[in-house]
């Protein structure tokens, strides 16, 4: 008898999606799918807004990396008032970088600690009971703290710079609205004995450390669990440096062959197209160049690494140098190694943040330019979780027509479901019984590229998981329910 | 008692008025604040909110066009007036289209910030969900109508240079909304853009170019709850 297994909701990660699988008569995988089922529809309620709003209202899309899209937006706004971001003021510039590695900073602490860690400090065929950032607390009090006390470093770096830990206004088109003042820079620097800049160096050193050591232990996991080739891109800068908050638009291929590079992403839609399918709200992109079936890609840590030529602050090189030789210093495909990756980048934007703090410019100068009236501008930036695209259209009076949001996870959408195909394929496939560790599979291979799934539907709160086991008619069979965690 | 005062009582304090005042202007004289949203400086009062109204005696009055007289007694801060206040601000809520996590004047709109004093959650009655248009077709203004508490400050306070008007309303009942003389040169000039701006209590009146600049902690009832600024003179007189 065939049957459809369904994972409703996805824990552990940003947003509502499910899972469906289904298995034949001898229990093969016929089908694997992640389905993204909530809907925003940001992109149709900002038209006919002042462009002004964008920054803020667009933001509220996300109450984990609104900072993500609140700079993005900005960037497009700036075009849209006639400034380039790579011209804007010193000031503005930084301000706006250290507030995006703030962003940068939580988001990745908050995703390798809270959501990701469980599985790795317990095993992902663990107890869920104790499988959750709960348990880590009981388990592991001193490293939760750290990754508390990182969390909120971050979160005061985005409020000192945006005026709030969520959904602020610093960024401004065309500029910030403050400076950064002395009190706040002692505050960061030196004022809080038990959590400032330095520690939050050294405390990325040690997550970086706790997964190394994981993956000595269970390197034949780590390296082969839900791995695939793919493309990749990224914004690089430049020299072709990674940097997270402006640059032009490299992609390459499984074989690090450039497929584009250094493209002025005002140009992104002759570079890149959304295809719909039926069954989920979230888009599929694909570089136009290639179609659909070969033109997929990665964005996120995974791609950032495999795009960059070098990272830009000294102990993140390092580590980044070791990275790439572990894969001769070929593209990476191995899912799991987006926590490596992220962890690396934690460390660089921590090393950022401490450099920035220092940096004269945060503190007097120039907040704001303007230039010639533009009707279009488009944002690009890389979010926590991958390149990150708006792009709007304005009227003679000031009022938004157009919006098009392309967010990371939406990027990363065939590639979640090729990995919960993976799994489906590997772990699932042939099982008479699928018992629970098993379906967390599933969920720790999606959970791999940290989705936000509210965020690439343009929800919130949490719900059980329900896992129905139904027959070929769609009766249930079976269901067992587990409160969200 | 000089010349021209009377004495009132208000929520059992007597104060020393001057004749001619409304209850309001006395009671602000007296480190008292009685919330207005319609009451503007020296505007002629309009009565239009009813978020001023206090009870005198077994009378139900807006406290902004009721002159004082002697030994009147008036009831402000009782538990049902702070409750008819705040039901009055969930149906202002309710009415128009409220966004305030992206309006320009969040943190100096006097509609939220009475929200916020009186402690407003969410509110009681359903959300109207009114069709309301936005206009941005003049160079430096934006009149952004579901945002509007129709309170008519900018119809009695905006006015051209040689005083004739510049805002006004149009339609009645439901469909009543202001409206500005587009074909005036005076409306298309970024000085009555600010000055509409500055008027309106809530984020009905925008001037183009200026949004977000004041940074969150720095707005005006950032840290302060509305009405502050008043009783902080209490313990002065």
């Amino acid at each position: 008898m065939s049957r459809k297994i369904t994972i409703e909701p996805i824990t552990r990660v940003e947003g509502h999606g499910k899972v469906t699988i289904k298995l034949d008569d001898q229990n093969k995988v016929s089908e694997a799918r992640l389905h993204v089922v909530e809907f925003r529809g940001f992109e149709r309620f900002v038209q006919g807004r002042p462009y002004w709003e964008a920054s803020v209202l667009v933001q509220r899309l996300c109450g984990i990396c609104p900072v993500s899209h609140h700079l993005c937006a900005s960037k497009a706004l700036d075009r849209i008032v006639g400034v380039s971001s790579d011209e804007l003021t010193p000031t503005a510039d930084k301000m706006r970088r250290l507030m995006h590695y703030g962003q940068f900073f939580q988001s990745h602490v908050l995703h390798f600690f809270y959501l990701a860690s469980p599985d790795l400090l317990f095993g992902v065929n663990s107890d869920p009971a104790q499988r959750n950032i709960v348990g880590v607390i009981k388990a592991f009090p001193e490293l939760a703290k750290k990754a508390v006390l990182m969390r909120k470093f971050g979160q005061e770096i985005i409020q000192a710079t945006a005026g709030k830990k969520i959904h602020g206004t610093g960024a401004i088109p065309g500029g910030i609205n403050r400076h950064l003042t002395v009190k706040e820079k002692d505050h960061f620097i030196s004022g809080a004995a038990d959590y400032n800049a330095n520690l939050m160096v050294d405390w990325a050193l040690e997550g970086l450390e706790l997964f190394k050591s994981y993956h000595k232990k269970n390197q034949t996991w780590v390296d082969g669990f839900a791995s695939f080739e793919s493309n990749y891109m990224s914004l690089v800068r430049k020299d072709g440096a990674l940097d997270l908050y402006h640059g032009g638009l490299r992609a390459i291929d499984s074989e690090g062959n450039k497929i584009f590079d250094h493209v002025d992403y005002q140009e992104y839609h002759k570079y890149i197209t959304e295809e719909v399918r039926s069954w989920s709200y979230m888009k599929f992109p694909f570089f136009t160049s290639l179609g659909p079936s070969k033109g997929w890609y990665r964005v996120g840590p995974l791609a950032r690494l495999n795009t960059c030529d070098f990272i830009p602050s000294p102990l993140a090189q390092k580590e980044f140098e070791n990275y790439k030789a572990y894969t001769s210093g070929k593209p990476n495909g191995n899912s799991m190694h987006m926590h490596w990756a992220r962890l690396i980048e934690t460390l660089h934007a921590a090393e950022m943040i401490r450099d920035l703090l220092i940096d004269p410019d945060l503190y007097s100068g120039e907040l704001e330019k303007k230039g010639s009236r533009r009707s279009e501008g488009v944002g690009v930036l890389e979010a926590p979780r991958g390149t990150l695209f708006h792009h709007y259209k304005v009227d003679e009076n000031d009022l938004i027509t157009m919006c098009n949001l392309i967010v990371s996870t939406t990027s990363n959408n065939e590639a979640m479901n090729r990995s919960v195909k993976w799994v489906a394929d590997h772990v699932l496939d042939g099982q008479s019984e699928i018992p629970e560790g098993m379906l967390n599979q599933v969920e720790v291979a999606i959970r791999a590229y940290d989705p936000c799934l509210s965020c690439a539907t343009h929800a919130v709160g949490q719900m059980p998981l329900i896992v129905n086991l139904e027959d070929e008619t769609g009766k249930i069979l079976d269901q067992k329910v587990r409160d969200g965690v | 008692m000089e010349q021209g005062h009377i004495k009132i009582n208000i929520d059992g304090r007597e104060i020393i008025a001057k004749e001619g005042q409304s209850i309001v202007q006395a009671a602000r004289d007296n480190g008292i604040f009685i919330p207005t949203l319609c009451d503007f400086k020296s505007l002629q009062p309009a009565g239009t909110c009813r978020m001023c109204l206090v009870k005198v005696g077994e009378r139900y009055v807006s406290a902004c066009t009721t002159i004082v007289s002697q030994g009147m007694s008036v009831e402000n801060e009782s538990v049902e007036l702070k409750e008819n206040r705040k039901s009055l601000i969930e149906m202002l809520f309710v009415e128009g289209n409220h966004m305030c996590p992206s309006c320009e004047k969040s943190g100096n709109c006097q509609l939220q910030a009475l929200a916020y004093r009186y402690q407003m959650t969410a509110p009681r009655y359903p959300f109207s969900f009114t069709q309301r248009k936005i206009d941005a077709s003049l160079p430096y203004l934006v009149v952004e109508h579901n945002r509007c508490i129709q309170c008519l400050r900018c119809v009695r306070g905006v006015k051209a240079k040689d005083g004739h008007d510049i805002f006004g309303f149009i339609d009645r009942g439901g469909a009543i909304h202001i409206s500005v003389d587009t074909t005036d040169t005076e409306a298309a000039t970024e000085v009555i853009a600010q000055k509409a701006m500055d008027i309106c209590p809530v984020g009905a009146l925008i001037k183009k170019g200026g949004a977000y600049r004041v940074p969150i902690g720095e707005r005006k009832y950032d840290n302060e709850v509305i009405g502050s600024d008043v009783e902080k003179e209490r313990d002065k007189v």
